[in-house]
């Protein structure tokens, strides 16, 4: 056994990165901008702006949402919550806590298909 | 209020914004550390100083001045600099960081591989911060005569210059401190007075504003709706392209920091914004008389006077006073010195002045111009409210350097010529309306609804002339727009060929 082991050392030692493959193949196709590189990246784009137009579509159908409906339901700006105008209360408080909890949201989902993007790529 | 306590307040503010940029005065010595503060700045230092920058006048004042005057519409202002920044975290926080550029024109020749597109982002990147220190200008020359009666050149030349000298002997490290400092002092001021102001009210028994101001779209103004969502697209989109805001994501160490950096602005801001609703209701009940006297921008300051009365009112009207002037000095040092510091890069280095007046003394040259004519501007421009006039630069930046930024990371297929050809159309098209709403409000009806908040039309106009033009013009797509999206898009842990490209040596 040991006997066998050393003599593949000796024949593919020199070439360190033997044991992953993967990892210099990924590199180095972006690297050479090959097709198959290039499709690496664009997935790693696409997912990424995919999580951008969610959390834009999100922003403009809840916060974007409120004018309209302010126009097309005048009632609901005399709604109150608490003595508070709902207007006022959405706009003037719950309205920040809501974006900072979506910026926290999409951080965690970023950071994780980076993380993804670099396992696939080998590191 | 008495003239004492607010005179001696602002002088401290001024003297301490000085103190604290003369402490980073030794660390700055390369054109490097001028620009990004050798990008060793920490998180929270970095989103504290963010926040301080971001914070201007309009922030301070001008948002509770048109709450008071205009009501519930009026809280779109500081929702939307708020939602600004969410915007910005997904769209363009990290590959900005990534792209390694020191500034908006950098990115655009790195990107897009053009020094014409270069200089087209240049002009529009200096456009917008004059007109965003104008405002600047003329709110410090209000608060000054607010608080002392001083004529109203003098506020407006004394903050030029205490911005001038900071600038001048401490570049972007000291602004950092100072900036940093900034965020906590204005906060702080609000802060206290807002709770014995709150107090002082439930005291009284706690009397609501009354009538159809509580209500949003009460038919105060014309075209309500339509201005509405001309606002939220000019704040939303409008933040990326502000040039004091991009230079600051240069200091994170890498993209996975600016994520982060900007997810802390939020919250900072998440904070500071929910004061200005505050003031602007209380404003309603007990400082109505300020809108017919036109001073609703004045409605902060005088509140804890009119409120609370005694010294006890004068000294948090002098804290107010305080927190105002770090506004407008920490908004306007950071505006002058992304001005000064595009104005030397281009302007200067490519002139006359030769490759001498490139570096530090180029920076320097470049950063009196940047400050001196939106000082002369100020003197000369009528007044309009402050938040009204920094929703205009707004509007411009959202026209132009926003779907610059946008279409330039995520789109590869955008080439110089459509990037420039949607900076000249958006950016005309937007700046002659900013130019009329400046120069006279005379007009009615749709004419003033679209002049006076233009973002709805020249937004998509801007997007549409870059996409269009980009698509008729497909054999100037940069050859090397891959290994750009390579740099933009991967972790920088990923040991990625991402092109030579360094800003200083463009």
């Amino acid at each position: 056994m040991t006997h066998e082991a050393a003599k593949r050392v000796r024949i593919t030692g020199p070439r360190t990165t033997a044991g992953r493959p993967r990892r210099v193949v990924v590199i180095e196709e972006i690297d050479a901008q090959t097709a198959v590189g290039e499709v690496y990246l664009r997935s790693l784009m696409r997912s990424q702006l995919r999580l951008a137009v969610g959390v834009l579509s999100l922003l403009a159908v809840t916060l974007g949402g409120l004018p309209l409906l302010f126009a097309t339901a005048p009632q609901t700006r005399q709604w109150e919550l608490l003595g508070v105008p709902l207007p006022w209360l959405a706009l003037g408080l719950l309205v920040y806590p809501a974006l900072i909890g979506t910026g926290w949201w999409y951080v965690r989902q970023a950071e994780r298909t980076e993380a993804r993007f670099a396992e696939l790529a080998g590191e | 209020m008495n003239p004492t306590y607010g005179a001696i307040a602002v002088a401290l503010v001024a003297v301490a914004t000085i103190a604290v940029g003369a402490f980073g005065l030794r660390i700055s010595r390369t054109t490097s550390d001028f620009y990004v503060a050798s990008r060793s700045v920490g998180p929270m230092l970095n989103a504290s100083a963010i926040g301080g920058e971001y914070l201007s006048a309009a922030s301070y004042l001008g948002a509770a001045g048109l709450i008071l005057a205009f009501g519930a519409d009026m809280l779109w202002y500081p929702v939307g600099w708020t939602a600004g920044y969410l915007v910005l975290l997904v769209l363009v926080a990290a590959p900005l960081r990534r792209s390694g550029a020191y500034t908006i024109p950098d990115f655009a020749e790195m990107r897009l591989e053009s020094t014409n597109a270069r200089q087209a982002a240049t002009i529009l990147v200096v456009l917008i911060g004059w007109l965003y220190l104008l405002p600047q200008f003329q709110g410090a020359g209000l608060t000054l005569r607010t608080v002392t009666g001083a004529p109203l050149w003098v506020g407006e030349v004394g903050v030029a210059l205490v911005v001038l000298v900071n600038v001048l002997s401490g570049g972007m490290r000291s602004i950092t401190f100072v900036q940093a400092f900034q965020y906590w002092l204005k906060l702080t001021a609000l802060l206290i007075p807002v709770a014995f102001l709150l107090l002082a009210w439930r005291g009284d028994g706690a009397p609501a504003p009354s009538g159809d101001w509580i209500l949003p779209l009460d038919g105060a103004n014309d075209h309500e709706l339509y201005r509405t969502y001309s606002l939220i697209l000019a704040t939303f989109l409008g933040t990326m392209g502000l040039p004091h805001v991009l230079v600051r994501f240069y200091t994170n160490p890498d993209g996975r920091a600016a994520r982060r950096t900007t997810l802390l602005v939020l919250c900072m801001l998440g904070m500071f914004y929910i004061l200005p609703a505050i003031y602007g209701v209380l404003g309603r009940v007990y400082a109505s008389d300020l809108i017919d006297q036109g001073r609703t921008d004045a409605v902060v300051l005088e509140l804890p006077a009119r409120i609370l009365g005694g010294v006890g009112g004068d000294l948090l009207g002098a804290l107010l006073a305080a927190g105002a002037f770090a506004a407008f000095m920490s908004t306007s040092s950071g505006l002058a010195v992304s001005v000064a510091g595009v104005l030397s890069q281009y302007v200067l280095g490519h002139s006359g002045f030769g490759r001498r007046m490139r570096g530090i003394a180029g920076f320097r040259a470049a950063t009196v111009v940047a400050v001196a004519v939106p000082l002369l501007l100020a003197l000369a421009a009528q007044r309009l409210p402050v938040a009204n006039s920094v929703a205009l630069a707004f509007a411009v930046a959202a026209s132009t350097l926003c779907p610059l930024l946008v279409l330039g990371i995520w789109w590869p297929r955008l080439t110089d010529a459509g990037a420039i050809a949607g900076l000249v159309i958006g950016g005309i098209a937007s700046c002659v309306s900013v130019m009329m709403t400046i120069a006279d409000s005379d007009r009615a009806g749709w004419a003033e609804a679209l002049v006076g908040q233009p973002a709805a039309w020249t937004v998509p106009l801007g997007f549409v002339v870059m996409i269009a033009v980009s698509l008729a013009t497909p054999q100037r797509v940069a050859p090397g727009v891959i290994r750009t999206m390579v740099r933009l898009h991967t972790p920088e842990q990923l040991e990625l060929d991402r092109g030579s490209w360094h800003p200083e040596r463009t």
